[in-house]
């Protein structure tokens, strides 16, 4: 049977990359004795497999991934034994059990992401505030930083702008190749509040959008230079397409509740 | 949650972030108001190789059961780090707490090979602390030196308060009780802490020279001093600490398991082997208690594969039990037993087919020299015969592979001898064909590499001759081109290492005081991490040499003389001078000594009464 793991990364953990992540896992899963189950041959390994690698850098409240297992366990308990054996930083937040079908693997089904990109200014720049000349161009937007209704008015205005353009052209820099690309299709979603810019981008496979890709594209738009801020950015939870509901829906973007995360695709 | 000591820009610009967080699993966090001591246990190499090491998770564990001392630790900064840190003017920290370690009372370096000694420069200049003694006032951490390289600690001797020699789990608590009492003045402190067994102040002592360079007494300063440092050592393994929490660290590091210590020292009494002599008498662990930590470790880490460690594993009386035990015990759980090389017979391949992917892996012996008579001359007891069927009966068991290792530059060592490394690969690889073609798994791959011998002290060699640096080459050349006219040369391969490394660890392993304004000379000019090929500055150290005026082929080329003073002989490793001096001279006449099992021949150890000396 199989169950999917629901887990959040903070503070200094934010720097242990993916890799490194799963190695850590494996061998929470010992330490926290779940009955998980091996492959065969030569050098049986577990079977566990990770929904989607997470950037080193970045927080997240929603990490996922699937394990076999032999038999069954309580899902309070599951989270109980492993909460207790994990390292400061990371926390199991939920234990679901999961179709058999392949297809339904977190690997597979992962279609959208929400993220909370956290803008400040960083501290050299605040320092060297006052001596910018505030009426040149590039920087009068930073004087919206001083307070929080402006700032959250400003760049909502500044969203709707960037949305209302026919297609939202940035270059994709891959390992061999770069191109040009719309990501507008890609955005399901954009919003600034006191906590933050919320994003909701597709991810997965088919199509996938980092959110620092977006986010500096965005503060090149609003004149803000790239520079003078610091960026935190948050995973909030991983989607996947709610099969049930889209079959007679063509535009995706305009509905969001067709993405259900994760740990709600369930069995019972 | 924990603040760490560098921002998330530097972070996100080193290679490896993960090397300066800390946090890991089993790591240990205390309040430090709470605490009267706290104490920075250092591994001057990079994190990876550092937290692979076992003594720094006993000292750890050791210091961490007290409910006064905070033990964190610290390794050496990889190069990009150590650019940034110097740069932004980030001082060295602990993982722990993520204080800077000016904070703490105590460093502590395990030293574990020559080649680290401008990383505990290093260590040191980062966390801004003067790099030599003298030049330390109260307000400085005390600094602390243990580890195999501190059975002779003199050319580092300058750079440190005070060493602890022999094994750290007999006489730490006292030391830590003695700061306790004494702590507030260092001179104090130190002068109570060079009574205590096993410690040495350098700064107590003088050191005269004779005309000729060699030493002529080191005097203590003062009529309290000990005139000897004897080493400490565990005489019943059942008191010996034993870490069942090591830390599991985020990132693959060298030793990526649970590590299981069977036994202590090694009763072969090989000529070259320093480890052989000073960890003397041998102590076996109790099979029970082992079952017990392996238990517990794996339960406690997690993790996947679980390694035996000692020296020469084959004569732990126990083997067959704790290898069945572990294979048994934790088959189910999919964990991994790995062997340390064993000696080649019926029962150990019989072992390693049970626990090893037969296809991948290959079988290592370890003859050291090519012909019998060199074998004998370093006191290996292994004879051609017991090679030969070893790889015969390896090769039957389906093994195809199999790996040599070899010492060149040894006492005695003539180009016949040199040249008996090829024969025996060659030897190996017909044994390996006479097999029939039907039965045989393909061609078989023989392997040979060597590296080159380095006396070292407290060794039936410490009176040994090396040679210049050509002279090395050349050796490896001899033999590379007799391999090529092996008949079976295509299932042949040689490798050797530069021989460049080999002078410098040469000229520390029996270097004296002199040497610290050497060490302090190259780090200046830039040496760091010099273990690792691609760091290693040959040509900076002859310069650091010839800026301190030291000719370093004083220390290497050279055979000493019977009666020289060694800067290492105020050290009592109850092991005595005369049974060494008795052991090379019984190497240049080829005689063998029976190993401790067989025969007591009389070392010295036997009055302590402890591991194999009372068994037999």
């Amino acid at each position: 049977m199989k169950a999917r793991i629901k887990f959040s990364k903070n503070g200094s953990l934010i720097y242990i990359g993916h890799l490194d992540v799963m190695r850590y896992f494996q061998k929470a899963i010992r330490r926290a004795g779940l009955p998980i189950a091996f492959s065969e041959g030569f050098s049986p390994h577990m079977i566990m497999s990770f929904a989607q690698p997470l950037g080193v850098g970045m927080y997240s409240e929603g990490e996922y991934f699937d394990i076999e297992l032999l038999e069954y366990i309580e899902p309070k308990k599951a989270i109980d034994d492993l909460n207790k054996v994990m390292a400061d930083g990371i926390k199991i937040k939920n234990f679901v059990y999961i179709s058999d079908d392949k297809k339904q693997s977190g690997m597979t089904i992962v279609a959208a992401a929400t993220y909370l990109a956290k803008l400040s200014l960083n501290k050299s720049s605040l320092d060297n505030l006052d001596m910018l000349t505030l009426e040149e161009d590039n920087n009068k937007e930073l004087k919206n930083f001083d307070n929080e209704e402006d700032k959250i008015k400003f760049f909502n205005n500044k969203i709707q702008e960037y949305f209302n353009r026919d297609e939202i052209v940035v270059l994709k820099k891959t390992k061999r190749s770069e191109k040009e690309v719309d990501i507008k299709p890609m955005i399901l979603d954009m919003k600034y509040s006191e906590q933050g810019l919320f994003l909701f981008l597709l991810t997965g496979s088919e199509n996938n959008l980092k959110p620092n890709l977006v986010v500096s594209d965005f503060l090149i738009f609003c004149n803000l230079p790239n520079n003078m801020l610091t960026t935190d950015y948050k995973r909030l939870d991983v989607f996947a397409k709610n099969i049930k509901k889209t079959e007679n829906i063509d535009n995706l973007q305009q509905e969001n509740n067709n993405f259900i995360p994760l740990d709600a695709c369930t069995i019972k | 949650m924990r603040k760490l000591a560098l921002d998330n820009d530097t972070l996100m610009c080193v290679e490896k972030p993960e090397r300066y967080i800390g946090g890991e699993i089993n790591s240990v966090m205390k309040n430090k108001e709470d605490m009267d001591i706290r104490f920075a246990l250092a591994f001057p190499d990079v994190y990876e190789i550092g937290m692979s090491h076992l003594g720094i998770q006993i000292l750890y564990d050791i210091l961490n059961e007290r409910e006064d001392t905070w033990c964190e630790r610290v390794y050496s900064p990889w190069t990009d780090a150590d650019n940034i840190f110097r740069e932004k003017n980030i001082p060295l920290f602990a993982l722990e707490s993520q204080d800077k370690l000016l904070d703490f009372d105590f460093i502590g370096f395990t030293i574990q090979y020559e080649m680290c000694y401008t990383n505990i420069l290093q260590i040191l200049d980062l966390a801004g602390i003067p790099l030599f003694a003298n030049d330390r006032g109260e307000e400085f951490p005390i600094i602390i030196g243990g580890g195999p390289c501190t059975y002779n600690p003199e050319p580092i001797a300058d750079f440190f308060d005070l060493f602890y020699i022999g094994e750290g789990e007999t006489n730490l608590n006292e030391l830590m009780d003695l700061y306790k009492k004494f702590g507030k003045s260092k001179e104090k402190f130190l002068l109570e802490a060079s009574k205590i067994e096993g410690i040495y102040v350098p700064s107590l002592y003088d050191v005269t020279y004779n005309s000729d360079n060699t030493i002529k007494e080191m005097i203590p300063k003062g009529k309290d001093v000990p005139k000897v440092v004897k080493r400490t050592l565990v005489l019943d393994m059942k008191d010996a600490h034993y870490p069942t929490k090591p830390i599991v660290p985020f990132i693959k590091v060298t030793q990526d398991r649970v590590v299981l210590e069977i036994q202590r020292g090694c009763i072969r009494g090989c000529r070259f082997c320093q480890a052989g002599m000073v960890y003397r008498p041998s102590r076996e662990r109790d099979l029970e208690d082992l079952k017990r930590y392996a238990r517990e470790m794996l339960e406690n880490t997690g993790h996947e594969e679980i390694s035996l460690s000692s020296l020469s594993s084959s004569d732990y009386s126990k083997l067959n039990e704790i290898i069945t035990y572990l294979i048994e015990e934790f088959k189910d759980k999919k964990i991994n037993v790995s062997l340390p090389s064993l000696r080649i017979d019926g029962f150990s391949l019989d072992v390693m087919s049970k626990v090893q992917d037969v296809r991948k892996s290959s079988l290592t012996f370890a003859p050291e020299a090519g012909s019998q008579r060199l074998r004998d001359v370093i006191n290996k007891g292994l004879t051609e015969e017991e090679i030969l069927d070893g790889a015969f009966k390896a090769f039957e068991g389906g093994w195809n592979k199999v790996k040599l290792y070899f010492m060149l530059g040894l006492p005695t060592e003539t180009e016949e001898d040199r040249l008996a490394i090829p024969h025996l690969a060659e030897e190996i690889a017909k044994r390996y064909y006479t097999i029939p073609k039907d039965e045989r798994n393909g061609k078989c791959q023989i392997t040979a590499s060597s590296s080159f011998f380095i006396p070292k002290p407290f060794t039936p060699f410490q009176w040994a001759k090396m040679y210049p640096y050509e002279k090395y080459n050349d050796f490896a050349y001899e033999v590379k081109d007799e391999f090529r006219n092996m008949l079976n040369r295509k299932s042949l391969s040689y490798k050797y290492h530069d021989a460049k490394t080999t002078i410098l660890e040469g000229v520390f392993a029996r270097g004296d005081r002199r040497l610290s304004k050497v060490i302090e000379t190259a780090y200046k000019e830039g040496c760091l991490y010099d273990a690792w090929s691609e760091y290693f500055n040959y040509d900076a150290w002859l310069d650091a040499f010839a800026k301190s005026d030291i000719d370093y082929t004083f220390y290497i080329l050279r055979e000493r003389d019977e009666n020289e003073i060694f800067p290492w002989d105020f050290i009592d490793i109850e092991v005595k001078k005369d049974y060494l001096l008795k052991e090379w001279k019984k190497a240049k006449e080829g005689v063998v000594t029976p190993n401790c099992k067989e025969k007591c021949s009389g070392c010295g150890c036997l009055s302590m009464g402890a591991g194999v000396c009372v068994k037999s």
